[in-house]
């Protein structure tokens, strides 16, 4: 045996993946179900999907607290009995509020779903925001508003979004303490009126499913009335800054500046974002990658430095960010603006692009590791209205994308002149 | 039930398979049985900085990363104050891949000394981001040196001091490695769409010839039991007041463990939970308050942290802690409560077992203590706790005299 010699291997790019369909049927009401029914555990998913995202909103911080405070009372049921409900048969009932959505999250083990619909149809259907449990809210976020805001990362995320889509836009708005302190019961329970009891609903399945799953369903979320199964997504000005560098001094004794660059990128429709995604996995996107390789692992600036392009479904960017010892950080900056030089000059070699290719087929065969995954995949199609074919589509582009091709895509978009300058000391 | 098969090669390394059919995928998993604790006082940080300097070349492959890569693979390592686990996850068909790297390095280092230049900037920056540059960052640094005055868990993971780790050598790098990294002090857990048959030809291969090394005897000083209450007050430039209090339990092996991580969900898992419900929602005294233990092999500590609401005083604070304390103590738990955690530990134990990944470090660590069974029989054993043993384990932990009181006060 000669341990200088790698064993052979299949290059994972042979691998056909396979993106195991779902089932879809509508409730008697209309409601869309998305079911994957798969995987070795007891385990389920369901995921209540509703339009009540950041961009329905009218004033700040609305959609946010109306998604929390679903859970935090009924006309039957306190928030203590709430929680208590779901606690008591080991399930997890989260709510999370996105730009376009918001969502009420519950994973249980199989054999208690029929006894926690009920309870997740009682806080879609029946929730009374009662003002103390808005005040608790209130003031909890603020404390927490408090703390974050002295964490350079957090006041970066939140200003780099800003300069790119500017501050009135959902992706780039973001909330002050005065904002939270204005949020109101009244302005709660019309948001819910509208865009939870009127709103447009979508259900997303998946586990190890019941035989009677879809009966479960019907009973608890086909029998509600006034859907709305077609919904405009508010249109946003995109309204960038005009200054593109940014220096702030957010903690006279930090010993890190947070950085980021961001330039505005289009949304998954684009022809050029699949074969993005394969560029910014070789400049910033794994542990192999150009800026890894240059910034920790040869200079040893930081801890970790990533790209990636954000997860929205309207518009989108392209983000550098990192945390550098504060005497490097612009020495970071230059030494990320020389990497995206590279890729503009230099062709990719060959090894470099199979590696590439490969880690992101591994990538995707490791991730599709189970039913939840398997419909997180799904719902990120469905809710950026794309087709099965983006996901075969998106392995052809990285198994086929050529140096020539990522070169002229790093050309076109990996310019310094593009990108929004930030670093937070 | 997760089925898996053991067998141990000659020279010591234990190996555990465990075959599932359902996934293209497998993990190779290594446990190496050294942590934070088995540092020298003076050069802590160590086990940790060396899991960095394991991915800068061994003796016969440079590059430990881009095999993998180019392998469909991808990998990670953590360190903690007991244990550092290596894990790789690529597809079942290149998994000698995973054992041609793991057992190369288990073999020899490449004792670079390039790679310890960068790696220890590297921790530095790690150590600034996590534990410097953020408000409470330091929090477990004080709160272990003064939960604990003896045992070893009275540092960090990353270390006591950014000094200790910038003063590294090459030579302290070798040391270490040829004392801990050894075929004896580790365990290799394979998973995924295998044969066991398979992978016991492909570990005899890669894993037998490397020497048995000398079993590390781990005497560890021992902490001697708290008498008396010990308390510590910062003034840092944080926004919130918040209030940390330890008490000392016992190890994860010990039949008090599974008692005492029930009563952290009776305290604190969820929204109904007692902490939560009382001190949060009804008499608003904390923004967020928590209860947990870390499941540290040997006796570890059980904490409750919380912030506080600004403008209450952190002493009625406190108080309101302890006198929930104290109702559980007097009052213990009912049915209800009892069956309500007991159902929470069995989601969360099947929840974890989804992953693969999970499933292979899981009885790594079950292996590491003593018992890889435990991955299928632990939920029995929370199971068979009583409502009575919960009361009569609250009253032994939560004495004031085995407790460590941290007030965090903002100076602004």
């Amino acid at each position: 045996m000669n341990r200088k010699i790698a064993p052979p291997i299949k290059d994972a790019i042979e691998y056909q993946l396979l993106l195991k369909p779902y089932e879809q049927y509508t409730l008697d009401n209309g409601i869309q179900v998305y079911s994957v029914d798969a995987g070795a555990q007891e385990v389920i998913q369901v995921e209540l999907v509703y339009y009540a995202g950041n961009c329905f909103e009218q004033q700040k911080g609305i959609a946010a607290a109306t998604n929390f405070l679903l859970k935090n009372g009924t006309s039957k049921k306190t928030a203590f009995e709430i929680n208590e409900a779901f606690d008591y048969y080991g399930g997890y009932c989260n709510r999370s509020c996105y730009n376009e959505t918001a969502v009420v999250n519950l994973h249980s083990l199989t054999k208690h779903i029929s006894k926690l619909l009920p309870v997740m149809k009682e806080m879609v259907t029946d929730a009374v925001f009662p003002l103390h449990e808005l005040e608790v809210y209130q003031q909890n976020v603020i404390q927490r508003l408090k703390v974050n805001l002295q964490k350079a990362e957090f006041v970066a995320g939140r200003l780099i979004d800003s300069y790119v889509f500017g501050e009135q836009h959902p992706y780039g708005t973001y909330n002050n303490q005065e904002d939270i302190e204005a949020i109101t019961i009244e302005a709660c329970k019309n948001f819910y009126q509208q865009y939870y009891l009127n709103g447009c609903c979508m259900i997303f399945v998946s586990g190890k499913l019941p035989a009677n799953m879809r009966e479960l369903l019907n009973e608890n979320f086909g029998q509600i009335q006034s859907t709305n199964f077609s919904i405009n997504i508010p249109s946003s000005i995109v309204d960038p800054s005009t200054q593109k560098k940014f220096r702030i001094e957010n903690d006279v004794n930090a010993v890190q500046g947070a950085i980021r660059l961001a330039m505005p990128f289009p949304n998954r429709h684009h022809p050029d974002f699949k074969k993005a995604m394969v560029l910014n996995n070789l400049f910033g996107g794994f542990f192999g990658s150009r800026l890894m390789s240059n910034i920790r692992e040869d200079k040893g600036y930081t801890y970790g430095i990533y790209s990636y392009i954000q997860n929205h479904i309207q518009e989108s960017a392209w983000v550098i960010s990192t945390e550098a010892g504060k005497d490097v950080t612009e020495a970071t900056i230059d030494e990320i603006y020389k990497e995206m030089q590279v890729l503009r000059s230099e062709l990719v070699g060959e090894e470099e692009l199979l590696l590439v290719r490969n880690y992101m087929i591994g990538g995707i065969l490791g991730d599709l590791d189970g039913p939840f995954q398997i419909m997180a995949k799904w719902k990120n199609i469905i809710l950026n209205k794309l087709d099965e074919q983006f996901f075969y589509d998106s392995i052809q582009e990285i198994k086929s994308i050529s140096a020539e091709e990522l070169k002229a895509l790093a050309n076109k978009y990996l310019l310094p002149e593009n990108f929004y300058e930030l670093v937070v000391y | 039930m997760i089925q898996f098969e053991k067998f141990v090669l000659e020279n010591g390394l234990r190996v555990l398979v465990h075959e599932d059919k359902s996934t293209p995928m497998a993990v190779l998993n290594v446990l190496y049985d050294v942590g934070a604790k088995d540092e020298n006082p003076e050069k802590t940080g160590f086990a940790h900085l060396f899991e960095h300097l394991m991915f800068g070349g061994s003796k016969n492959i440079p590059s430990y990363d881009e095999p993998l890569q180019v392998a469909g693979g991808e990998n990670n390592a953590f360190t903690t104050n007991d244990l550092t686990n290596y894990y790789c996850q690529l597809p079942a068909e290149n998994i000698e891949t995973a054992f041609w790297l793991e057992s190369d390095r288990m073999l020899s280092l490449a004792f670079s000394k390039k790679s310890l230049e960068v790696q220890r900037k590297v921790v530095c920056e790690e150590f600034k981001e996590h534990y410097i540059n953020k408000p409470y960052g330091d929090v477990w640094h004080k709160m272990r040196s003064l939960a604990y005055t003896t045992h070893p868990y009275k540092w960090m993971t990353i270390g006591a001091s950014l000094k200790h780790v910038e003063d590294a050598t090459l030579e302290d790098v070798k040391d270490f490695f040829y004392k801990h990294y050894t075929p004896c002090n580790a365990i290799l857990v394979v998973a995924g769409n295998i044969e066991t048959a398979n992978i016991k030809v492909m570990a005899e291969k890669w894993f037998g010839p490397i020497p048995a090394g000398i079993k590390y005897d781990r005497v560890l000083p021992v902490e001697p039991p708290q008498t008396t209450p010990r308390h510590l007050e910062i003034k840092a430039n944080v926004p919130l007041d918040a209030l940390y209090k330890c008490w000392h339990i016992s190890s994860r092996t010990s039949k008090d463990y599974y008692a005492n991580d029930l009563i952290s969900d009776i305290l604190s898992g969820g929204g109904s939970s007692r902490l939560y419900q009382s001190l949060v929602k009804e008499k608003k005294l904390f923004s967020s308050l928590d209860c947990y233990h870390f499941g540290s092999t040997e006796a570890g500590l059980m904490t409750i942290e919380g912030k506080l609401v600004k403008g209450v005083n952190i002493k009625n604070a406190e108080q309101a802690v302890v006198d929930e304390l104290t109702k559980l103590q007097n009052e213990g738990i009912t049915t209800a409560e009892l069956e309500k955690v007991k159902n929470k530990a069995e989601s969360t134990m099947t929840f974890e077992d989804m992953g693969l990944m999970n499933r292979a470090s899981s009885i790594a660590m079950y292996e590491n203590l003593g018992d890889p069974d435990l991955i299928n029989t632990e939920l029995a054993k929370y199971q068979e706790v009583t409502a009575e043993e919960i009361k009569e384990q609250s009253r032994i932990v939560f004495n004031e005299n085995n407790c460590s009181t941290m007030y965090y006060l903002s100076d602004n």
